[in-house]
């Protein structure tokens, strides 16, 4: 079996739980007292898989990158107590989807993984955007939104979601995939895993220049629904009458 | 001038394309703008359709690669691109945009805002459209400082326009020489969506939560969803356990949608399902825990046992339906 090198791109967010509150006259997201985690998709199906196909010896190491600042360490370390053998950690903030990309295109390219795998959207920017973007860099092949994924020697076999479908391809290596629900099951860090995780090697490298094309000048909460209106279960005349009348939904 | 990819799918040019092709007419007009079209193998009546959507110019394409994957896709708009000067590119944020405006993005170093909710708002040289972010808790205004801005459209963000409005149409030849990909598609299954909408573009979803206790109940969320012509969806619990099949599973991790009516049955409102679905113009909750968190984000509520609410509210559409005839 030729050597298989697998890099999962893991983002740091805010829970899903998370109450989401702004600073600075609502130009920044007010992270004081917020958990991070990583990112659901990248977690659960892209490192999970990777860590299968290890164990399965079809990959040999599974190497974590971010792209973002000193403090997403700590997110980086439950990755290695899940299993990831070592990291990388660009040492920047994150800007925007394509300066990440090419932060992660221009490591990947010179340390030559197979196999790149990202998560299907991040739960804070729902961009959807990076994994595309790095393989857009590296001129490679994208297979977006895979529910299982098989390598054999230099090829992968991915099953993913498409239009109203799905489909079954086979894709020789280099490779980026996007991982949605299906591919693997979230998995709880051992006690072996987490003592590990402290003295794996978490490398920080140095951007290169890349200058972010978008920036945002300002979030906004979404107005939530203010009343709700309850409708007797004897009265459903009613509601139909109002959701053709009021809300001119039928 | 103002490129739009457009897609037909299943005989129809996508709801969603006819959508941006609406939403770039807008651009075009608010900047002096025109707006051309790309599509592949569509028909005449296709071409009048996306005509009067708004465009002015059609590129028509006749190319199996096209429909393959997103190197091709890529590659062809960034050749019309090129060839036909455009300033801003608009996509739908469907699975083809979402595999296709990136890697153009990344190949012309363009800025790509993905998933915007709004109109772009231009002054000058300022470019600046609205997203959702924190899977729908919040908005963003993203300023595009490139010359080329991508844009991509949430599916369903307005209503679709058509115009008495003609295109011109032009034969657009793609130049695929030194470009391939190494996918090879095996094999494509279609899900069965029964004749529905599917659910990304779907105006009415049905949807039932694990309160329906098992599969076998699904007949009555069936009956309602068909008395109003909706397409049915449900929680992630419900698909997890096999009750229904796992292209209907709709928030976080699911299918986002955002209809003009969303019914929820049965279903609690945890944070992780209100995030694929709090997009929705109109949602009725009905529960029979008066506590339960859904009602916090509905507009119609209906507290009760949905064994015997829902059938009664088939009956209830119904009536309505004849009546209006
Ligand atoms: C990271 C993450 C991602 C997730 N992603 C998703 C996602 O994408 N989509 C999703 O749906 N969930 C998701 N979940 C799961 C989510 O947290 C909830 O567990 C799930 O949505 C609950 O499904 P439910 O409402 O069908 O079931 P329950 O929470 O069990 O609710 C059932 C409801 O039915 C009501 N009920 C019971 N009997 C009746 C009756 N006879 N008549 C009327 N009402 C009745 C109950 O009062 C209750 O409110 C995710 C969780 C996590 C942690
Ligand atoms: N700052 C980051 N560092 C590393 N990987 C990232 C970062 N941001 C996004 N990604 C990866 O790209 C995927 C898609 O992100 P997005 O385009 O923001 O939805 C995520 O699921 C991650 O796998």
């Amino acid at each position: 079996m030729p050597p298989m090198k697998i890099l999962v791109a893991i983002s740091n967010v805010p829970d899903t739980t998370t109450k989401i509150q702004f600073t600075d006259a609502d130009t920044k997201f007010n992270a004081s007292g917020v958990t991070f985690v990583i990112n659901p998709y990248d977690e659960w199906y892209a490192l999970v898989r990777a860590l299968e196909l290890k164990e399965a010896n079809l990959a040999e190491k599974i190497t974590l990158i971010h792209v973002g600042a000193p403090d997403s360490e700590a997110t980086i370390r439950k990755g290695f107590a899940l299993g990831a053998d070592d990291a990388v950690r660009i040492n920047m903030e994150a800007q925007d989807a394509l300066t990440v990309a090419e932060q992660i295109a221009n490591y990947a390219q010179s340390n030559s993984y197979e196999l790149i795998l990202v998560g299907k959207e991040t739960i804070n920017y729902n961009g959807s955007s990076v994994g595309a973007m790095i393989a857009g860099v590296l001129n490679q092949p994208f297979v977006s939104l895979a529910t299982k994924l098989n390598i054999a020697g230099n090829t992968a076999t991915i099953e993913h979601d498409i239009d109203g479908g799905t489909q079954i391809v086979e894709c020789s290596l280099p490779l980026v995939v996007s991982c949605a629900k299906g591919m693997a099951e979230q998995r709880i860090p051992n006690m072996r895993g987490i003592m590990a995780a402290r003295t794996k090697p978490l490398t920080v490298i140095q951007p290169i220049e890349s200058n972010p094309l978008t920036s945002i000048k300002s979030f906004a909460l979404s107005t939530g629904r203010t009343s709700c209106k309850m409708i007797g279960e004897d009265n459903l005349d009613e509601l139909v009458h109002l959701l053709h009348t009021e809300a001119k939904v039928i | 001038m103002i490129l739009v990819y457009v897609e037909i799918n299943k005989g129809r040019v996508k709801k969603a394309s006819l959508e941006c092709v609406n939403y770039a007419s807008k651009i075009a007009e608010l900047t002096g703008s025109s707006v051309t079209a790309m599509v592949n193998h569509a028909d005449a009546s296709q071409l009048e359709e996306i005509g009067k959507a708004g465009a002015n110019k059609i590129l028509s394409i006749k190319n199996d690669r096209l429909n393959s994957d997103g190197i091709y896709i890529s590659a062809a708009i960034e050749q019309a691109v090129k060839s036909e000067n455009a300033k801003v590119v608009i996509f739908a944020f469907d699975i083809t945009g979402k595999a296709v405006a990136p890697r153009l993005s990344a190949r012309l170093r363009a800025g790509l805002v993905a998933g915007a909710v709004d109109y772009p708002v231009i002054n000058g040289t300022s470019f600046e459209v609205r997203k959702n972010v924190f899977s729908g808790k919040a908005t963003a205004l993203y300023s595009i400082t490139s010359d080329i801005k991508i844009i991509s459209l949430l599916p369903n963000s307005f209503p679709v326009i058509l115009k008495n409005n003609h295109a011109s149409v032009s034969d657009f030849e793609i130049d695929f020489s030194g470009i391939s990909s190494p996918i090879v598609v095996k094999e494509t299954k279609t899900n069965d969506s029964g004749g529905m909408a599917p659910l990304p573009e779907a105006e009415l979803v049905v949807s039932a939560g694990r309160g329906l206790k098992g599969p076998e109940n699904w007949g009555m969320v069936e009956d309602l969803a068909k008395s109003l012509g909706a397409t049915t969806a449900c929680s992630r619990p419900v698909a997890d356990m096999h009750w229904r099949p796992h292209h209907e599973h709709v928030g976080q991790t699911g299918v986002a949608i955002r209809p003009n009516l969303y019914i929820a049955i049965g279903i609690s409102g945890a944070i992780q399902h209100l995030a694929g679905v709090n997009g929705s113009k109109t949602i009725v909750v009905i529960n029979n825990d008066k506590e339960a968190p859904f009602f916090k984000s509905a507009d119609y509520g209906v507290i009760g046992d949905a064994f015997s609410i829902v059938p009664k509210l088939t009956a209830a559409i119904k009536k309505f339906k004849i009546n209006q005839n």
